[in-house]
This record gives structure tokens, sequence and C-alpha cells, in this order.
């Protein structure tokens, strides 16, 4: 009963929004769609809320299709879209217990299922949700999706532009729901939160560069990278962007990513290089490739 | 040789009632430096970054900014600093020519002026096929890029970025900062706050603001050094739990 996606499209008049998309998301899984603005993701979710209707292709959720039974799935999932979408003029608690009367609940029954995230924000209960914090105004939007016990979970772009402390906690949170048994897919331009998912599919343009468990993706990169580092990291970049063996150079935390056209090299040659062109301090030593490594090579195909 | 400082920033406060949101802040930031502001949400970060560009009056405390005083100089502040937020990207129904032109005009250069630093940019960016496309049209890295060259246009000592490459792919996020870095060597001061910690490791020296107060301001290694971690994420982490 999670989510069965087979070669879904849409465009928008001229723009291919999504290109022949097919996945699956299993019952009780946490999946991830990776991918940075314009790839497609806030348009899958559209489809699978049934608020989108596909040019091609079929969708289940929770064992209904997105286009026949769509009163069954609205019933069924909840929606967290990634533009803050409760009533502004409506307090905190007013917006729960209107989203609870909706789907014919109450928030006593449910209660369970939010009382973690809803104790949090339950000391500003009578503030109106437009004078919320970012952080406070997502866990009541994730309480307000939760609170007719949904089967699957959709959540569209949650942490984008929070701070890593509220980010951290959020994802602890998905971690919780999921061990209640509720299937959850959550998109993310942050490529770190991958690696918090049991399985994800990398997107871009429309189309899915990779789906499989965020291990294996790392697994499958081909190459060696290594870490360099000097003292002007501009130089650096520079340098190494016209030396002749490069494959690719891209910054990464207090290093490069380097990897190199050969399938072995002498580390002593690309220091000599680098010490020739005047640079210092360096350092180079190979390190593992992390999901953003892997999305920048099949990015680039 | 002395570096000269192009932001002096002495016990700067900003109150909203009986509410602080930015509690006596002191730093400076170097010529040429890329200065990385950071902090959680709600930190302060944003009210801080107002008075430094010269849209919000402090409530106490001193500032200078490319060497204008913060209550009494502010349009000279406005016209020697670049200002690029994530939110703003330029006009979407000019082309890119338009918006370069337009913005040139709004910063006062002259018309030969302008049609250099058009042509410059056109070819740095390599956009060359799409200079006379609506802006709308493009995708939201190019975008960016192009919305960080106009906040250069004018040449300001120092350019300030609120979030530049937030939903940004990791390759244009990585080009993005290859400008950053190339405007720096340029003796362009960087002013710069993100979300993502990898970008943290970027920056020269990094701030980090938690309730109002500067609580930490060093390089990104001794910073690691100091809280005894392996990134910067780990630092923010750190930093901003032991408060609760």
């Amino acid at each position: 009963m999670g989510i069965s996606i087979s070669n879904i499209s849409k465009s928008y008049k001229k723009v291919k929004a999504v290109q022949n998309i097919s996945f699956d998301v299993n019952p009780g899984e946490l999946f991830g769609l990776i991918g940075p603005d314009g790839a497609g993701k806030t348009t899958i979710f559209r489809i699978l809320t049934t608020l989108l209707i596909p040019d091609d292709g079929t969708a289940k959720v929770a064992g209904f299709d997105v286009v026949t039974d769509y009163k069954a799935i609205r019933k069924s999932v909840g929606y967290m879209p990634g533009r803050f979408s409760l009533y502004q003029d409506l307090t905190v608690e007013e917006n729960l217990t209107f989203f609870a009367t909706i789907f014919g609940t109450t928030i006593e029954e449910n209660y369970d299922l939010i009382e973690d995230i809803y104790v949090q924000i339950e000391p500003f209960k009578d503030r109106r949700a437009g004078k919320l914090s970012g952080g406070m105004k997502q866990k009541l939007a994730l309480c307000c999706a939760l609170i007719h016990k949904p089967k699957v979970l959709f959540l569209d772009e949650p942490t984008t532009g929070v701070d890593p402390v509220s980010r951290k906690e959020f994802w602890e949170m998905l971690k919780r729901l999921q061990k209640k048994g509720i299937t959850i897919l959550v998109s993310t331009p942050y490529m770190d939160e991958a690696a918090l998912c049991d399985r994800i599919a990398l997107i871009q343009d429309g189309e899915i560069l990779e789906i499989d468990t965020p291990e294996v993706i790392v697994n499958k990169f081909p190459k060696t990278i290594y870490n360099v580092g000097a003292h002007n990291r501009y130089k650096l970049i520079k340098t190494l962007q016209s030396y002749e063996h490069l494959y690719s150079v891209f910054p990464f935390g207090e290093f490069v990513h380097y990897t190199d056209k050969r399938d072995s090299f002498e580390t002593v040659d690309l220091k000599s290089y680098l010490e020739k062109a005047g640079l210092t301090d360096i350092i180079i030593e190979v390190t593992q490739p992390n999901i953003e490594d892997a999305f920048m090579e099949l990015a680039k195909k | 040789m002395k570096v000269e400082n192009v932001i002096e920033v002495i016990e700067l406060t900003k109150t909203f009632g009986d509410f602080t949101a930015v509690n006596a802040i002191s730093f400076e930031v170097k010529k040429g430096e890329i200065f990385g502001f950071l902090g959680a949400n709600g930190a302060g970060k944003t009210t801080a970054m107002k008075m430094l560009i010269g849209i919000s009056k402090p409530s106490s405390g001193t500032a200078k900014v490319a060497g204008f005083d913060v209550f009494s100089q502010t349009e000279s502040i406005k016209k020697n600093i670049g200002y690029m937020s994530q939110k703003f990207a330029l006009y979407d129904d000019l082309t890119v020519k338009e918006n370069i032109t337009f913005f040139g005009g709004i910063y006062g250069l002259t018309r030969k002026k302008i049609k250099e630093k058009r042509e410059q940019l056109v070819s740095e960016l390599g956009l060359e096929n799409i200079s006379n496309k609506l802006v709308g049209s493009l995708p939201l890295g190019w975008k960016q890029k192009l919305s960080f060259s106009v906040s250069l246009l004018h040449e300001p000592k120092i350019v300030f970025l609120d979030e530049p490459t937030g939903g940004v792919d990791p390759i244009t996020r990585r080009q993005f900062w290859e400008m950053i870095y190339k405007a720096a060597d340029q003796g362009t001061t960087i002013f710069v706050t993100t979300h993502y910690m990898d970008e943290a490791e970027y920056c020269d020296r990094v701030s980090i603001m938690v309730e109002g107060k500067i609580e930490a301001l060093d390089t990104p290694k001794k910073l690691k050094e100091q809280f005894k971690v392996d990134s910067m994420n780990q630092v923010f982490l750190k930093l901003a739990r032991n408060i609760e």
C-alpha cells in the first residue's frame, strides 16, 4: 500500500516538467526525491496527491488510482506543500481543528500521532498562524497533514531555507513517524538529507538519474576522489582546471574534490604540477565520494 | 602591512519593543575577505544585515560600512555596496541585456561604461546566445549567477549575499562559488549568509549568531579545532544546541 508510478509524463505548454518517470515506494518506506529547483519534484507531488492529472502513465497511492479513485486518495494521504498553505488568520489550534473537522475526525482521536510535534507549538496555540516563526509554521503544517492519520505522507521540500539545527530536528520527527507505519515521500534540495532516506531518486530536468539506497548510489561512483587543498583556493581551482589530466574539480568543504582522467596516477606528479604553479601548503589525499559527488557525475551525462 | 577594514561593527544593537533582535555584536571584515554570516532562523542575521546595508536604523552601537556611518551616511553606503538575495532575481520580463542596462543606469554608470560592462558580463557568463531572452525564461542557476554579476556592476567595495544558493543544483552552486572567489581575488569583500554548512567551509572567516549575539567568530579551521569536531555542520549544531 505504498506508491507505484509507471511512465508518468506531464508538460505545461512547451515545458516538459516530468518525462516518463517510474518508481515504487514500498509500504513503510522513507523515500527521498532529491534534486534542485525545477527538477519536477512538485509536479510529481501534485500528480500523486490528485491535484494534477498526468498527460501519460498511471500512478497508484495506497492502492488507489490517482485519476479514477482520487476521492479515496484524498482521504488516505497527508500533503505538506512547499509553500506554507495554512490559514494565516486562524490560530494554531483553529487550524488544527479545521483540518481535523474537514477529515471527519478530532484532534483527540489521533493525538498520539502528533503529540511529540504538537507539544512544541502548544504554548502558542492561541497565536495566529501568520505570526509564527518559520520553524513553528513548519511543525504546525506537519500536524495538520497528520491529523487524519494518513497512510501515506507527502512532504514537498519541508526543510528548504531552514537552518541545520531545525532541519536535524525535522528529520528526527520523520524517523519517528516512519516507525508508526506511515509511508513517507519527501523531497529536498539538500543532498546531505539524502543519506537519511531508505531509498532515493535523484532527479533533474524532469528525468530520474538514479534510484537506489544512498549507500549503493555512492558506491557506484566510478572514480577515485582526492581531497586537494592549498593556501589559495581560487588559484588552486584555476590551476587544476587547466591540468591536462583533469576529469573534474569541485569545491567541497575545506578542500576541493579532484578526479583524474587516468585510471591510476601518481599524486606526486599532481603535487609537482601545483607547486610549479606557485601553490603552497599542498595536501592531496584519497577521500570517499558522497551523494553530491554522485549527483554531479550523473547530471553531467 | 595593515589590511584595510571595510566593515567595522562595535556593539551594534537593534531592539523591537522589549525584544532584542541583535544584541551588541562587534566584528570587522577586511578588504577582499569572504565573510560567512551564519545563524539559525530567527537568530538575528537578517536584522543585522539590514542595518549594515543602511535600510534599518540601529538602536545603539556604531558601524562603518565601506567607510560610511550606518546612522548618518546610509545613502553613501548604498552606492558603495552590492546586494543580492535569494528572492530578488532581476526583472523577469526584461531580457538579460535590458536588466544589465537598467541596473547600470540605476547605479549611475555612464552609457559607455554600461555598454562595456554588458559585453564583458555576457561573455564571462557565456550568455551570448541568450542575451536577448527574457530573464524569466532562464533556469534558476543562471538567474542567480546573472543576479550576482549585476550586483557587482558598479564595482562595489562589498557585496552582501543573502542565501544566494538556496535550491540551486550542486554544480551551479559550485560555479557560483567560483565567481565569489574570483570577485574576492580582485579585492571585493564578500559578506554571505547560507544554510549550506559546506559553504561555510569556503569562507575565510565565519561568525555564528545565536539569539542575537555572535557566539563564535574565526576561520573554519580554528572553529573546528575550538569545538573539537570535523565539520562546520557539527560546530553549528554544537553551538545552537548548547544554548538550549
